[in-house]
């Protein structure tokens, strides 16, 4: 045979030749590593354990501390195997082996189940056996391997470890030292895992306990994760605390939509009602999003499903203000004000499902309302999602990760747990434009500080850098872009961005845009036509008494819109105000009619996360009151209206999308329900050309940084109580050495000026803020920040004046 | 010339024919301590000869003087330092000066009266085995230790013995003073590292983390005991041959050996390796002169607190390695603690069970829990609240911690074989097996004494235990 490869295959009886030529020389694989487990060959993978060659195997081996998302310990003894390597057989954890050519494991010899049984034994002496009131009693790891690997009996007759029961760790994790078995899952993870090293052991011998340092409660975003990583009974969860037995629990998979990463959940309930949420680990390699990882906003709000404010019926404005009223009289009342209406305005939808916002769409087009915006002012042009697309694990494994948006601790806890673990542990370099320290900057390969309003010329410049340009060209890209600052407008954000892709116009971008399904709502049919229809336009046309009606599709302006005083305007100024929502807000006070919607775990649907990701979302719970999911209130307001959407049910609705949005053509139910879920992504199209004012020097001494925290005024926080007292609260925080300069003390109250207004503010000294900068966060109870910020100016400058 | 061949040996060290010493030759001055005694004694002449010669040679004549580890295992130093990967930078030597085994108190010494000697030892080791950095770990008691190593340190700086350019050449090293905690499971080279970075002292897991190759801050480290470096000035001084030319082919040279207990003349002694027997020890007019009062030997541990017991049978055993392990024990950390017939044996194992339990880290389970229920099994059995059920379960606890066959002495009296040591073990290191060591060889030697403590019991059942306090949550 020649050595040049036959290209010309063109009759089939080559093609089946070439292929069985394939089959008889298997190509050795270089990861591929034999080893015999009991006796069986198999084939492990260069470089894992043996614990997880064999778990793959279907060879169980008991384990504790062993996570297959963390460094392995060795610690709790309970995964000894025998393990010959050529020198005979000896006793070792199997989660710190390395499988290596020939090695021989016996998981089940005489020697192998005495270490597992006196191991267990070990482990069931100072540990109370109160499992019929332990919560984790029925899906307990300690009480399912004594039953599988333990001794049948104790021959312990000493008094058992005592403890005060339960300490707090923090606002909603409570330990349980008498049941911990010091597996220091939750310390690894803690560490390791999320960079929040707030527990640690202290002691020593029987008497090593994990604790938080004096004074500092462990204040994790992540903490309920430590909660469900945790083998036995030791830590609980306020939410879920002695509200039900595993064994009572129904669950479904589902899709988290607190925020647009999307994170793989399952949602437990017990007779009827929301008890707790869990991530879903896929598997070691395929898991695409969140590792099982969940942040506690998202695991614990769903309290405020269930908390008693919820909407139940729809609600009219008469003169003893909202007043119950019925379902069809609401239909009727909205069919007025729609028909009566010359223009419409149409904000909100990004909470949602995918079918929610499409059904809306439609409706929308069907009545022709021309302003409609799933974003409120508060994101980036929806053109962004005509660029390249990356995914998370992409973004994961590239060589290098550009920031230029939100602090993705506050805003996309678990896309930040996945950078931070590239950066950590794989080899990621992360370059960061921030205008103050953020959640990733300890991790960052370059944290690029910029004064508030950051210039194209100033990226440009930064990225031409020899360093950072070398690092640049050494492999892929990925753009992390969203809006980083409230009080810088817009169009200066989205300059930056393009600044970006024009210096590495290869990277792809990865979305940091907020809510749930705001990228759903924006693919769907819910992004503005352009900027003079976009949010912040709708607002000024009912703020100047231009808009006979309002829809707000769970939307609340005057708390998420960056300019408050403008939603608080255009409010007022609407003619009329609709707004379909599931807990009552600001703006939902100040409507004319209110449809109560079906809330997450209440309607069965599909999202698409900020990759693009379409997964489903199941139904858990019967719907609060007479509440009906967005998509049904949409068809039935059509049909009032004349109109026939063709939807009679939540799969119709799935089907349309698949059928007429080309991105989701292969968004088929079965697609969906796979573990990945599928990709919808627009291509083609790009950012539109926006010329960015530079800013320019002015009379004033701050220059203002507005950004969200985790734990804010949002309804889903206020209303669940174990988030509820979280959020920081309104402040203006400055650098120590501005601090000084302004001479009041920390929590003094000052009051801010800027061109467009003035409030008032506790002083905060913080050494995360740059010099120079005032940052404020986001919608916090306490003065509104966003009174002094004006979305049509390119940057926010203020000025602190003493109230004394 | 000295007694031990034909080898002239440098100024300082003194060799009269039984007793060698060198590692203690300064021990007799009031001022051993001080840099001027060190001088004047021979002082820094084995850096000054280990920089004529190339890091390889010195690194050679280590491997040839097969410098036994002092610290417990007994591995050759020449060997273990060549376990670094090549080209892998920067490398340390970390000085396990974390002495705290029961019984042994010879580090401790080295430190207080000859830091030089120490230092020295440090400054061959890290030129001969190329190492960047010296890291110099003292147990958190030993005060005046600590306090001596200071000055010492502080005086060889500025004589330029340590820092940069040392002594003209183009060989530079810091040596960092570090003070420990006082954990006794720190002694293990690993949980050691995990202590100098600021991290809770606890074992890492070998594979993979062997120092060698993942040491200090991920980086090749070499651990030496405090013994082990105080001998490379006399090698480096005297060359391989001359330190060869003591003791035996397998246990070259001198080693330093703590006597307590019941004996007239407790102490810290020089020692001829591999030659020397426990007779001699604990008899010989040098060392130990003998039992106290007259009384009978009826026990004694040979190599710390972790080491299975000898009794009278095995006092012509020498100190070597091999002929210890193959009678049931170790030489381990150089400390023979001895005990006479009036000792209370149980009593005795259960001051060693307290000991360990109360040390463990708390890492592996069968340390943490197993440690804490002998020591609460044991504890109520000499209080005479024990039955023959309580021993069974000693005995299954032990198995837990070291499954198999547990070593121990031979016994003529009660017509027992050796069992060699080592033990199998299910934690990570020696501090849980050690719980259970002294219980076993009280048990298995001294049976009769546990018999008449504990009541009989025909049927297992619960022992009526003090009720839980009752409140709680």
């Amino acid at each position: 045979m020649s050595d040049e490869p036959d290209n010309d295959l063109t009759n089939e009886d080559d093609l089946v030749a070439a292929d069985t030529a394939v089959e008889t020389i298997p190509e050795p694989d270089p990861n591929a590593v034999a080893i015999t487990l009991n006796g069986r060959e198999i084939v492990a993978r260069k470089g894992e354990t043996i614990i997880a060659a064999a778990d793959r195997e279907g060879e169980y081996i008991p384990r504790f501390c062993y996570h297959p998302r963390m460094s392995s310990v060795g610690m709790c003894r309970q995964c000894m195997v025998e393990v010959d390597t050529g020198r005979g057989p000896m006793l070792q954890p199997s989660c710190m082996i390395t499988v290596l050519p020939e090695m021989k494991v016996e998981t089940n010899t005489p020697m192998a189940k005495r270490a597992q049984e006196g191991i267990l034994e070990l482990l069931l002496i100072n540990h109370p056996l109160d499992c019929p009131v332990c919560d984790k009693g029925g899906e307990c790891p300690l009480q399912d391997q004594t039953l599988s690997h333990g001794p049948g009996e104790s021959r312990f007759v000493e008094e058992k470890r005592h403890y005060e029961k339960p300490i707090a760790l923090s606002e909603h994790v409570l330990l349980d030292r008498e049941r911990c078995i010091l597996c220091d899952r939750c310390t690894r993870f803690a560490d390791e895992v999320a960079g929040d090293k707030l527990i640690q052991f202290i002691e020593r011998g029987n008497a090593t306990q994990v604790s938080t340092f004096p004074d500092e409660p462990f204040s994790s975003y992540f903490s309920g994760n430590t909660v469900q990583i945790c083998p036995v009974g030791a830590l609980t969860a306020k939410p879920y605390r002695f509200k039900a037995r595993p064994w009572d629990l129904e669950q479904v998979e589902s899709t988290c939509t607190s925020c647009s990463v999307g994170c793989r959940i399952s949602v437990h309930s017990s007779r009827d009602e929301l008890l707790r949420f869990q991530g879903v680990d896929t598997g070691a390699d395929s898991d695409s999003v969140n590792w099982g990882w969940m942040c506690d906003r998202g695991r614990f709000n769903f309290e405020s499903i269930e908390a008693g404010h919820r909407l139940g019926v729809p609600l009219v404005r008469s003169e003893a203000g909202l007043v119950d009223t019925s379902w069809n009289s609401a239909l009727e009342l909205a069919r007025q004000l729609i028909d009566g209406a010359s223009s419409i305005g149409l904000l909100g939808g990004a909470r949602g499902t995918n079918e929610g916002a499409f059904a809306w769409a439609q409706l929308a087009d069907a009545v022709g309302i021309a302003h409609r915006d799933a974003q409120l002012g508060d994101g980036l042009s929806a053109e962004l999602l005509g660029v390249p697309r990356a995914t998370i694990n992409q973004a994961a494994a590239a060589n290098t990760v550009i920031l230029v948006g939100p602090d993705l601790k506050e805003e996309l806890p678990v896309l930040y747990l996945r950078l931070r673990d590239a950066a950590v542990h794989g080899h990621t370099k992360i370059i960061e434009f921030s205008s103050q320290s953020t959640g990733i900057t300890r991790y960052a390969w370059r944290s690029i500080r910029h004064a508030p309003g950051l210039g194209p010329v100033e990226i440009a410049k930064t990225l031409a850098d020899p360093t950072i340009a070398a690092q640049i060209a050494s492999g892929d890209v990925v753009l992390v872009a969203g809006r980083s600052n409230m009080a810088v407008s817009e169009a200066t954000a989205l300059a930056a961005v393009q600044a970006v892709l024009s210096a590495v116009p290869n990277a792809t971008v990865l979305p940091a845009l907020r809510r749930g399904n705001v990228v759903g709502a924006l693919q769907l049919g819910l992004a503005p036509v352009d900027v003079d229809h976009d949010a912040l336009a709708t607002l000024r046309l009912a703020a100047a008494g231009h808009l006979d009606l309002l829809v707000l599709l769970g939307a609340d302006p005057i708390n998420d819109c960056p300019d408050a005083d403008l939603a608080r305007r255009a409010i007022a100024g609407a003619r009329h105000v609709i707004s379909i929502d599931t807990l009552p807000s600001e703006s939902t006070q100040q409507a004319d009619l209110v449809f109560p919607a079906a809330a997450f775990a209440e309607q069965r649907g599909t999202t698409t996360n900020l990759e693009g990701r379409v997964s489903r979302l199941n139904q858990k719970v019967t719907v609060h009151g007479t509440a009906r999911p967005d998509w049904m209130i949409a068809s039935e307001l059509a049909s009032v209206l004349g109109h026939d959407l063709g939807f009679t049910s939540i799969d119709d609705v799935t089907a349309a999308i698949a059928a007429t949005v080309p991105a989701y053509a292969s968004a088929t139910p079965t697609a969906i329900d796979s573990a990945d879920g599928v990709l919808a992504v627009n291509t083609g199209g790009g950012l539109p050309s926006v010329e960015a004012t530079e800013a320019q020097p002015s009379g004033y001494d701050y220059r203002l940084v507005v950004s969200r925290k985790l734990y804010d005024r949002a309804v889903s926080t206020t209303m669940s109580p174990s988030l509820a007292k979280l959020p920081i609260g309104a402040g203006a925080h400055l650098h120590p050495a501005d601090h000084d300069r302004v001479g009041e003390p920390d929590g003094a109250e000052v009051r801010l000026v800027s061109a467009s207004g003035s409030v008032v503010l506790p002083l905060v000294s913080d050494d995360t803020v740059q010099r120079g900068t005032i940052w404020a966060p986001f919608n916090q109870a306490g003065a509104d920040i966003t009174d002094i910020v004006d979305s049509s100016t390119a940057v926010t400058d203020v000025r602190i004046e003493r109230l004394t | 010339m000295g007694a031990h061949g034909t080898y002239a040996w440098a100024a300082g060290y003194f060799d009269d024919g039984d007793r060698p010493q060198i590692v203690t030759s300064r021990f007799k001055y009031d001022d051993s301590y001080t840099l001027d005694r060190y001088h004047e004694s021979g002082g820094y002449q084995g850096l000054r000869k280990a920089l004529e010669m190339q890091p390889a040679e010195m690194a050679d004549e280590v491997k040839k003087s097969t410098l036994l580890g002092r610290g417990g295992a007994g591995f050759p130093a020449g060997v273990k330092w060549g376990f670094t990967p090549a080209g892998v930078w920067p490398r340390y030597l970390v000085v396990n000066g974390d002495e705290s085994e029961p019984g042994t108190y010879k580090d401790r010494l080295l430190m207080e009266l000859d830091p030089h000697q120490l230092i020295e030892g440090c400054l061959i080791a890290c030129y001969a085995a190329g190492l960047s950095q010296c890291f110099l770990y003292i147990r958190g008691e030993m005060a005046l230790a600590h306090e001596r190593v200071a000055k010492a340190l502080d005086d060889a700086y500025r004589a330029g013995y340590i820092g940069k350019n040392i002594l003209g050449n183009s060989f530079s090293v810091d040596i960092v003073l570090h003070w420990g905690a006082g954990a006794y499971v720190v002694g293990e080279e690993t949980a050691l590292i995990e202590s100098l970075e600021g991290e809770r002292g606890m074992p890492r897991v070998k594979p993979p983390y062997f120092p060698a190759a993942i040491g200090l801050y991920g980086q090749p480290t070499i651990v030496n005991n405090v013994e082990t470096l105080a001998n490379l000035p006399f090698i480096a001084a005297n060359g391989s041959a001359a330190y060869t030319a003591i003791g035996t082919e397998t246990s070259p040279g001198t080693r330093m050996i703590a006597v307590s207990g019941h004996v007239k003349r407790p102490g810290v002694y020089e020692i001829i390796n591999g030659t020397t027997t426990f007779r001699d020890l604990i008899y010989g007019e040098n060392f130990g002169q003998g039992i106290r009062d007259g009384n009978e030997l009826k026990a004694f541990v040979p190599g710390g607190g972790s080491a299975p017991w000898f009794v009278a049978d095995q006092l012509d055993i020498p100190f070597e390695g091999r002929q210890a392990s193959s009678a049931g024990s170790m030489l381990g950390s150089g400390a023979v603690i001895v005990m006479d017939d009036t000792t209370d044996i149980p009593a005795a194992a259960l001051t060693l069970v307290k000991f360990y339990a109360h040390e463990s880290c708390g890492k592996c389970v069968p340390c943490r829990e197993g440690g804490t229920w002998l020591y609460r099994i044991l504890e109520r059995i000499v209080a005479g609240n024990g039955t023959d059920a309580d021993l069974d379960t000693i005995r299954e606890v032990g198995q837990s911690i070291c499954p198999g066959e547990m070593p121990h002495a031979a016994s003529e009296r009660l017509g027992l074989d050796a069992v060699p040591f080592p033990y199998k073990m299910t934690t990570i290191c020696f501090v849980g097996p050690s719980a259970y060591v002294p219980v076993h060889s009280a048990m298995t030697l001294f049976p009769e004494e546990f018999a008449v403590l504990v009541t009989k019991r025909e049927v297992r059942s619960m022992i009526p235990v003090t009720a839980a306090p009752v409140g709680g949550e």
